[in-house]
């Protein structure tokens, strides 16, 4: 029971406000459920991610810790409080402009860390800076915008924007994003903050706490008759259709409810369906369910062939294999002067956007709606479809903003059991996450055990390589077959080999699935080619980063699936471009390494990575509509899922230099699968190439279409004016009248349309063939100190040089950067996740905004004749080099050679020790 | 039945004790993040309102602070060197959202092996006052903490402030922090050291604690005698002065590392005394 309601009078955002509520209460709930002021986020509900940060008498707490009782007769401000009078401060002004928010679920948080600081200190330098927003977590930006913003006001200077380019110069402006000003003012609703309009019904999900086990139900009467609020029970039988889902169609093997039989801890077993303080208030161990605990299966069991099999379609517990075969890698490996090996080892690492999943589903006559964060509504569609037994069109997906992805936002989470609840008994349901239930039940980048060998001649060619990769996939499919097929392609890294083995496999095990995550394998198989590297450049007495340069692939090369890449090569720009800096930072680290006494050593490191942008071999398209109505309104409809990544704004930038409009003149409408055509998945790193494209097809159509009805030549000028569309070839100038025309259910009268493919072909069974229309490639530089008498490491600076083929947005193609730098950081040097083990954000960490150094980017920009505008995907490829060039420079700082990851301090003192160049 | 009491005054509090149990509330940094995904359904005795607990006082004897003081309070307020280290745990713990809410008193209270702020207040030489509907009654630091997250706190009592005496001799303090990233990290070790220097610039005493490496944050007396009638010296620091340590293996780092990083952590500590 909960204490009994008070009334606790205080001033909130410089209003009197007045409440009844338990004082016991959280401020952050009091703030979102009493008040309705979801501008305020909650990431973990125990003060780990500084989401719901606000000011208390003007300094900063979190909500999620402060009881209301506390806040009588104080002063509580929110984000809703920042702006006056619909003005945006200048520090929210400053974070829209700066791409210091990407998802924008930790923007309030940051903001009011902020305002904190500000209110205190108006010219704070960095470390100030660091310290006051050291409590909010941002898992997309690398925190490197915001520093930015903050330290931008305090200099009272604006950065460069391009906030309204002319017809045909918006790519390539540095345009903010368009839901800038509702993220900075806590207006964006995230899967959390949207809720039903009539009353609804709240689900909470009964887990495993077994990796492996058989349960039985008991009589569920004793339990509704305890809790009278408690409205149904949902178990494997109440699943409509099939209680099976996966993102493949022969890989739907995860049940939506356990039938009987777990086989991962975190799995859910019943739904208990209620009021949201009846479901709050049953413990786990109040539903009647008995368990017999089976034996795990563990990573090192499935690779041995040990244990049960947990999958009819997986015998030996192998879901599938991957390889690719050119040359004859053996003979070469034995034939050449030098040679290196490697094994790699990493462990799960969790996404940790700092927005658990949430959302809900509501029926609708024979239809169901789900309004919850995703990365892939279209898939989220179908596969609820099979779930509930209905058809496709009976389901609507209406995403909420959402709050970070990663990867881990493509398969299901809340939405089978809402659907599944709501479509029953007819009655919203809703569902929100907890972060440990977060944690423990969604998907997690693969563990990998890697063995991989490269050979060079003489003059440091490479000649050789080969690599096998074994891949933990976890409980169940999801995306284990991306990973095992995409990496072979990718595992010699971007370089040109003529003999290559390189073959993978997924298997599974009882733990939590393992599944896309930001470069689907890719990373830790960069782990391993660029060690190799590394030790074949020393072998042949080469500079590291000269020795990738005469390797780097080229136009003209192939790479070892037979694929000649004849265009839009920069691997060779990307490593020219840092080498300036590289011999620089080099030096440095050895003249510190030559007059340090103490513990310390520096060192720097290079690596390179590429990766193939959209589905591997496999048709991926993305559909795109842009419509003119009768008075003259353009709207993009984009069913691109934006997750903060930015392909709203990259989206309308490429549509509206197709149409030849300025790019302010269109609307957009994102993603809904009754309003928009299917853009696939923001995964992948496709939606900038593949939906780019259908949105510049889309808006070239248009184009015609608006030509032909004004009988214009095809350099007309287009200028929107209220109420129509001016059309002005130079000879004449013409206001179609759009009036006359017929108007679709949308309203649009004329409607441009577009559709992108990319042109690949089916590897046979050695790997061969073309996997993918274009690759993204990119070389970085990690300078870092390490403690060796504590084996900590620092990284000091970043540099990182891409190949984007045109930076569509330069601000949020930063911001990628930025942040795939600190996920790799990440996945270098601290994160591992270990079921049961750290289901949190206090015990799993994430770089915090001290952990990210400077960071220099450099924009290649060779344009690819395929992409729109010469456009390449960046979501991944910022990621992948990371993590390898950080282990490459703690090697120069110690010449120890890192391949554990993530290296810890203890990892990395038991190798110095190991090494005996400790200090 | 949860309720939720805000007394403004110590008899209050201690009345309210004296009728049952009850989770003393500060901050509510420790109890909250207990709770995910459940509602606060226990007996709470929120203690922040009661004026006479708030504040850090200095008298001839040394200095008071009191059971509602926050980390922010500590960071504020004008001290001597004395309190470096604890300044310094102060920085470390949580992002400033913690430290404008968590308490020192509730750190100790709540008796993490891993709490920032016990080793300094080991190195203190502080003292807990407790009090109930019954009494008074002091307890110094070492004989408090009884180990992992128990202390010698009943449930009818109450930490009312912490005390620690003015040293004899001039004083300095450090506080050094292992964590697996630059904020809101749970330490793997940390050491909290005092040391006061007679007048030719040996240690005439030394305090030293480490934290994270054993049930509870314990004192070193063969290194602290070691240290006696000597310059700051790291070299000074072996290894078997880590003997009361007994670190174990977890989530954050094996128990060889802890000992191995606790030893390099107070030869810095001892170096940085100087």
């Amino acid at each position: 029971m909960r204490s009994p309601a008070e009334r606790i009078a205080f001033t909130l955002n410089g209003a009197a406000a007045d409440v009844h509520t338990p004082p016991a209460t959280r401020l952050s709930d009091l703030l979102r459920d009493t008040l309705g002021l979801t501008g305020t986020k909650i990431g973990c509900n125990a003060g780990d991610c500084g989401a719901c940060t606000v000011l208390l008498d003007g300094r900063q707490v979190c909500a999620c810790l402060v009881p209301a009782g506390q806040v009588a007769g104080r002063a509580v401000t929110t984000v809703e409080g920042l702006a006056e009078q619909g003005r945006l401060s200048a520090l929210q002004q400053a974070f829209a402009d700066q791409g210091a928010a990407q998802c924008g679920i930790c923007t309030p948080g940051m903001l009011m860390a902020a305002a904190d600081l500000l209110a205190r200190n108006p010219t704070p330098d960095e470390p100030a800076v660091l310290d006051a927003l050291g409590g909010v977590l941002c898992r997309c930006t690398g925190y490197r915008k915001i520093v930015e913003a903050v330290l931008s006001l305090g200099r009272n200077e604006r950065l460069p924007v391009d906030a309204a380019p002319v017809a045909g110069a918006a790519v390539g402006a540095r345009l903010p994003h368009p839901d800038a000003e509702a993220i900075v003012t806590g207006a964006h609703r995230f899967g959390a903050d949207a809720l039903p309009e009539s009353a609804f019904l709240t689900l909470r999900a009964v887990r495993s706490p077994h990796p492996h086990a058989r349960f039985g139900i008991g009589d569920l009467a004793p339990l509704h008759a305890r809790f009278p609020g408690l409205v149904r029970v949902l178990t494997a039988a109440d699943v409509p259709g099939q209680n099976l889902f996966g993102i493949y169609p022969t890989g739907k093997d995860q049940p939506a409810l356990a039938p009987g039989l777990v086989r991962m801890r975190g799995e859910a077993v019943v739904a208990l369906v209620g009021d949201a303080e009846t479901v709050a208030a049953i413990r786990d161990e109040d539903v009647p369910i008995t368990w017999e605990v089976l034996p795990p299966v563990t990573f090192e069991d499935a690779r041995a062939g040990l244990g049960p099999d947990l999958h009819a379609h997986a015998p030996g517990n192998v879901l599938c294999r991957g390889r690719v075969k050119t040359g004859d890698a053996e003979a070469a490996l034995v034939a050449s002067p030098h040679r290196a090996s490697v094994s790699v080892e990493t462990g799960f690492v969790e996404h940790a956007y700092i927005e658990p999943e949430a959302g809900y589903a509501r029926r609708v006559g024979e239809r169901i709606e789900i309004v919850a964060c995703t990365q892939t509504p279209y898939m989220d569609r179908d596969e609820l479809a099979l779930i509930l037994g209905i058809l496709q069109a009976q389901v609507r997906v209406i995403p909420t903003a959402t709050g970070g992805g990663f990867g881990g936002k493509l398969d299901l989470s809340v939405q089978p059991l809402v659907a599944i609840a709501a479509w029953l008994l007819g009655q919203p349901v809703r569902c929100v996450y907890t972060r440990p239930e977060s944690m423990a039940s969604t998907t997690k980048r693969h563990p990998s055990r890697i063995t991989a060998e490269a050979a060079c001649d003489a003059d440091g060619k490479l000649t050789a390589y080969r690599f096998h990769g074994d891949f933990n996939t976890g409980a169940y499919a999801s995306w284990g077959p991306t990973v095992a097929n995409r990496v072979p392609v990718h595992a010699t890294g971007p370089y040109t080999i003529p003999n290559v083995l390189n073959t993978s496999a997924a298997l599974h095990t009882t733990d939590t699935p393992a599944g896309a995550f930001r470069g689907f394998g890719v990373p830790q198989a960069a782990i391993a080619h660029e060690a190799l590297m590394d030790m074949l450049a020393e072998r042949c007495g080469l500079d590291p980063l000269a020795f990738r340069l005469a390797n780097a692939i080229r136009p003209g090369d192939a790479t070892p699936t037979g694929q000649v890449l004849r265009h839009a090569v920069g691997m060779a720009d990307c490593l020219e471009a840092l080498a300036p800096r590289w011999m620089e930072l080099r030096a440095e680290a050895e003249a510190f390494n030559r007059a340090e006494k103490g513990a310390s050593r520096r060192g720097a490191g290079v690596a390179c990575m590429w990766y193939g942008i959209g589905n591997t071999s496999m048709s991926n398209p993305s559909d795109m509509t842009l419509g003119l109505a009768r008075d003259g309104t353009l709207t993009l409809y984009c069913g691109a899922m934006d997750i903060g990544q930015g392909s709203k704004t990259i989206m309308a930038q490429i549509a509206a230099d197709a149409l030849g409009v300025p790019v302010a003149a269109l609307r957009v409408t994102t993603a809904d699968t009754d309003l928009t055509r299917d853009a696939g998945k923001t995964s992948a790193s496709r939606q900038t190439f593949v939906s780019g494209n259908a949105a510049k097809a889309a808006g070239e159509d248009l184009r015609r279409r608006l030509l032909a009805l004004a009988n214009a030549g095809p350099d007309a000028r287009l200028v929107p004016t209220p109420g129509g569309i001016v059309i002005d070839d130079g000879r004449r100038s013409v206001i179609p009248d759009l009036v006359r025309l017929a108007a679709d259910p949308h309203g649009d009268v004329l409607v441009g349309e577009g559709r992108f493919d990319p042109p690949t072909t089916a590897l046979d069974a050695d790997g061969r063939g073309i996997p993918y229309a274009a690759y993204a490639f990119a070389a970085q530089v990690a300078l870092v100190e390490v403690d060796t008498a504590l084996g900590t490491v620092r990284p000091l600076r970043i540099l990182a040089a891409h190949d984007v083929g045109r930076a569509v947005n330069p601000i949020q193609v930063e911001g990628q950067i930025h942040g795939g730098i600190a996920q790799g950081l990440g996945l270098a040097l601290m994160e591992e996740f270990f079921p049961g083990r750290n289901e949190n954000l206090h015990d799993y960490l994430i770089p915090t905004i001290g952990d990210i150094p400077p960071i220099e980017v450099t924009l290649v920009e060779d344009p690819d004749p395929l992409g729109p505008f010469g456009a390449k995907g960046i979501g991944e490829p910022a990621l992948i080099a990371t993590a390898p060039a950080i282990l490459g420079a703690v090697h120069h700082a110690t010449g120890v050679r890192l391949t554990r990851a993530p290296a810890t301090p203890d990892r990395v003192r038991a190798a110095l020790l190991a090494a005996g160049a400790a200090r | 039945m949860g309720s939720y009491l805000r007394p403004t005054s110590m008899p209050e509090a201690l009345a309210a004790l004296a009728a049952g149990p009850r989770i003393v509330l500060a901050g509510g940094t420790d109890y909250y993040p207990t709770r995910v995904g459940r509602p606060p359904e226990d007996d709470l005795l929120d203690i922040t309102a009661i004026g006479a607990l708030s504040g850090i006082v200095e008298s001839d004897a040394g200095w008071r602070i009191g059971a509602a003081a926050s980390w922010t309070d500590v960071i504020e307020a004008p001290l001597p060197p004395l309190f470096d280290g604890l300044k310094a745990a102060a920085r470390e713990v949580g992002g400033v959202q913690i430290q404008n809410t968590g308490t020192i008193a509730g750190n100790l209270c709540n008796a993490s092996p891993a709490a920032d702020g016990i080793p300094n207040l080991l190195a203190l030489d502080a003292t807990v006052h407790l009090a109930s509907a019954g009494g008074e009654r002091a307890v110094p630091i070492a004989g408090f903490v009884l180990g992992n997250r128990r202390t010698a706190r009943r449930g009818d009592e109450m930490v009312t402030a912490i005390t620690i005496p003015r040293p004899r001799n001039p004083a300095r303090s450090v506080f050094l922090k292992l964590g697996g990233r630059r904020y809101l990290v749970i330490s793997i070790v940390m050491v909290g050291a005092v040391a006061e220097f007679a007048e030719d610039g040996t240690i005439a005493t030394a305090r030293l604690a480490v934290g994270a490496c054993s049930a509870a944050a314990v004192r070193l007396p063969a290194l602290e005698a070691a240290l006696a009638g000597k310059r700051p010296d790291g070299a000074l620091v072996t290894e078997a002065h880590l003997a009361p340590l007994a670190p174990i293996d977890d989530v954050r780092a094996p128990a060889a590392y802890r000992r191995d990083a606790a030893l390099t952590l107070l030869r810095r500590a001892v170096e940085a005394l100087r």
